[in-house]
């Protein structure tokens, strides 16, 4: 899933405040699953910000909604009179979202309410994990299912550096080492002979690094 | 040959012995020079850092440029983290141009470690590739792309190595890795637990990977017990054991520093009984003015002069 969090309210406050009214939207699928945007959320928001905004002697009027994805037309259409209703959308999705919605509704600014953070996991309750940089060019098969390109703070494709330690990798030993895991799992597999093979300079042309990305999918083009 | 000094002592099988230089947070031609002068006779080559520990400095390729007007030969230490293959590519022909005829192909400590934490990092290729790409130029007279290149650099070509980083047991294979990947010297991350580098050198030798590569064992004399705690606790990929802490201590703070070159000197003459080991890589950090009685101390001076 996409992994945000919701920016701190002080910040939020900051965003709003040229508004009076505004509608803060929620979006249903990833950022609901790690508490950042879902209905909850836009619900304990919004409730924040009213009395926040009321101590500060200011009046603001929030209209709440949750669409199932903000970033399909199908579901962000759903959002389409109470957008026009409002000022300003503090939308609560990742910054996809945001930016459909500010594509969509052209006459009403698209304000971001959430930092979107990484492509991740539900590691355990809590616990978000960062797992796939979306590079275009998936190399898991080669690393024991293990991704070198996000799980190395060096994205080494030769093994571990120098700084890897009792299993810990060298920014922080909150980190651990993403070539001491793919070593162990290489044992569990039996393939220990991938690690002396070289990998040569990779191709970044399907990643970010290539400029905007675009995926046609000729045979759902209507 | 390709007019490296350092290739011609290492080839002739002499003890080779090179040093390490930091360029200063500034453009002080002075601090080069300063510290280069310290270095001039009693090192056949001078290793020029690349904004070590992810801290900006003076560049690289700058400070070799002043060593070699020093007469001095440097070795370029060239990184991954802070430039492309695009860059470094370039930096390349450049150095070669100016006579740089060595370089020491790294990625680098991470940028979180330095003055400037919030950069973004690069990582374009690793070392491993750089090996390789430097190794193509020498030998095909192409860049990466697979341009023939006009007046291709021909370097001696090295690579780090850490026996002290986990795992251990692939610490051996990333040896073999650097070397096919076109490694030909090995300078290592300092030396302070004897017991464990032997056990990787002996590994590489059963491998057969010390007949193919020069290794130069890496040296860092200690200025105090609290430089000791810090570098066994806070530098990544470095072990100190707890026996030489604890005799860094027992001495009185004023004798710490004699204490921290005795303990370098021992270990320069115990890793000159290891035939494999063709050289030492002194790395004096801000000691600079050191490097000459420790080679002297250790009958290492005078150096081999030039053919």
């Amino acid at each position: 899933m996409i992994v945000g969090e919701q920016k701190p309210l002080a910040e939020i406050k900051n965003i709003v405040a040229p508004y009076s009214k505004i509608l803060i939207l929620g979006c249903g699928t990833c950022v609901k699953t790690c508490f950042a945007g879902g209905e909850d959320e836009v619900a304990t928001l919004a409730s924040a910000l009213r009395l926040s905004m009321k101590k500060d002697g200011r009046e603001i009027k929030i209209d709440e909604l949750t669409v199932e994805r903000q970033c399909e037309d199908e579901f962000l259409r759903q959002a389409a009179s109470n957008i026009s209703g409002s000022e300003a959308v503090l939308s609560l999705a990742c910054g996809a979202g945001v930016q459909m919605v500010a594509d969509r509704f052209k006459k009403t600014p698209a304000l971001p309410g959430v930092n979107t953070t990484f492509i991740g996991i539900l590691e355990k309750q809590g616990l978000f994990t960062e797992k796939c940089l979306g590079c275009g060019d998936c190399v898991l098969d080669r690393f024991a299912g293990i991704c070198p390109v996000t799980c190395c703070s060096k994205k080494l494709l030769n093994g571990p550096c120098g700084g890897s330690q009792n299993g810990k990798c060298e920014v922080n030993s909150d980190i651990e080492c993403a070539w001491q895991n793919i070593i162990d799992r290489y044992k569990a597999l039996g393939q220990m002979d991938r690690l002396t093979a070289y990998y040569p300079a990779r191709d970044w042309r399907n990643s970010s690094a290539g400029g905007l990305r675009k995926l046609v999918r000729e045979d759902h083009v209507i | 040959m390709n007019g490296s000094r350092l290739k011609q002592i290492l080839s002739s099988g002499k003890f080779a012995v090179t040093a390490e230089c930091g360029p200063p947070r500034g453009a002080n031609t002075e601090v080069v020079r300063k510290k280069a002068s310290f270095l001039k006779d009693c090192a056949d080559a001078v290793n020029v850092t690349d904004n070590q520990t992810a801290i900006v400095r003076m560049s690289s390729l700058a400070a070799c440029a002043h060593l070699m007007q020093m007469g001095i030969e440097p070795v370029l230490q060239m990184v991954t983290r802070d430039r492309n293959r695009i860059a470094l590519q370039s930096d390349i022909m450049g150095a070669y141009s100016l006579g740089i005829r060595n370089i020491l192909c790294l990625t680098g400590d991470h940028q979180t470690f330095g003055s400037q934490p919030d950069a973004l990092n690069v990582f374009d290729i690793d070392s491993m590739n750089l090996l390789h790409a430097v190794r193509t130029m020498r030998e095909v007279g192409t860049d990466m792309s697979g341009y023939k290149l006009d007046v291709a650099p021909r370097m001696f070509i090295g690579a780090a190595a850490n026996p002290f980083a986990d795992p251990f047991e692939y610490r051996v294979i990333r040896l073999a890795k650097k070397i096919a990947a076109g490694a030909e010297f090995i300078q290592t991350q300092c030396i302070y637990d004897m017991k464990r580098f032997k056990e990787w050198i002996k590994m590489a030798r059963e491998q057969g990977l010390t007949e193919k590569v020069h290794i130069l064992a890496g040296v860092t004399p200690l200025k105090s017990a609290g430089m000791a705690k810090y570098m066994a606790a806070k530098v990544p990929g470095m072990i100190v054991p707890e026996f030489l802490i604890k005799r860094m201590e027992g001495v009185p703070k004023e004798k710490a520093a004699e204490e921290g070159m005795k303990i370098c000197l021992e270990t320069i003459q115990e890793v000159r009984q290891i035939p494999e080991i063709h050289g030492v890589h002194i790395m004096a950090i801000e000691w600079e003015e050191k490097v000459q009685e420790i080679v002297k101390a250790a009958g290492l001076f005078p150096r081999p002069q030039p053919v």
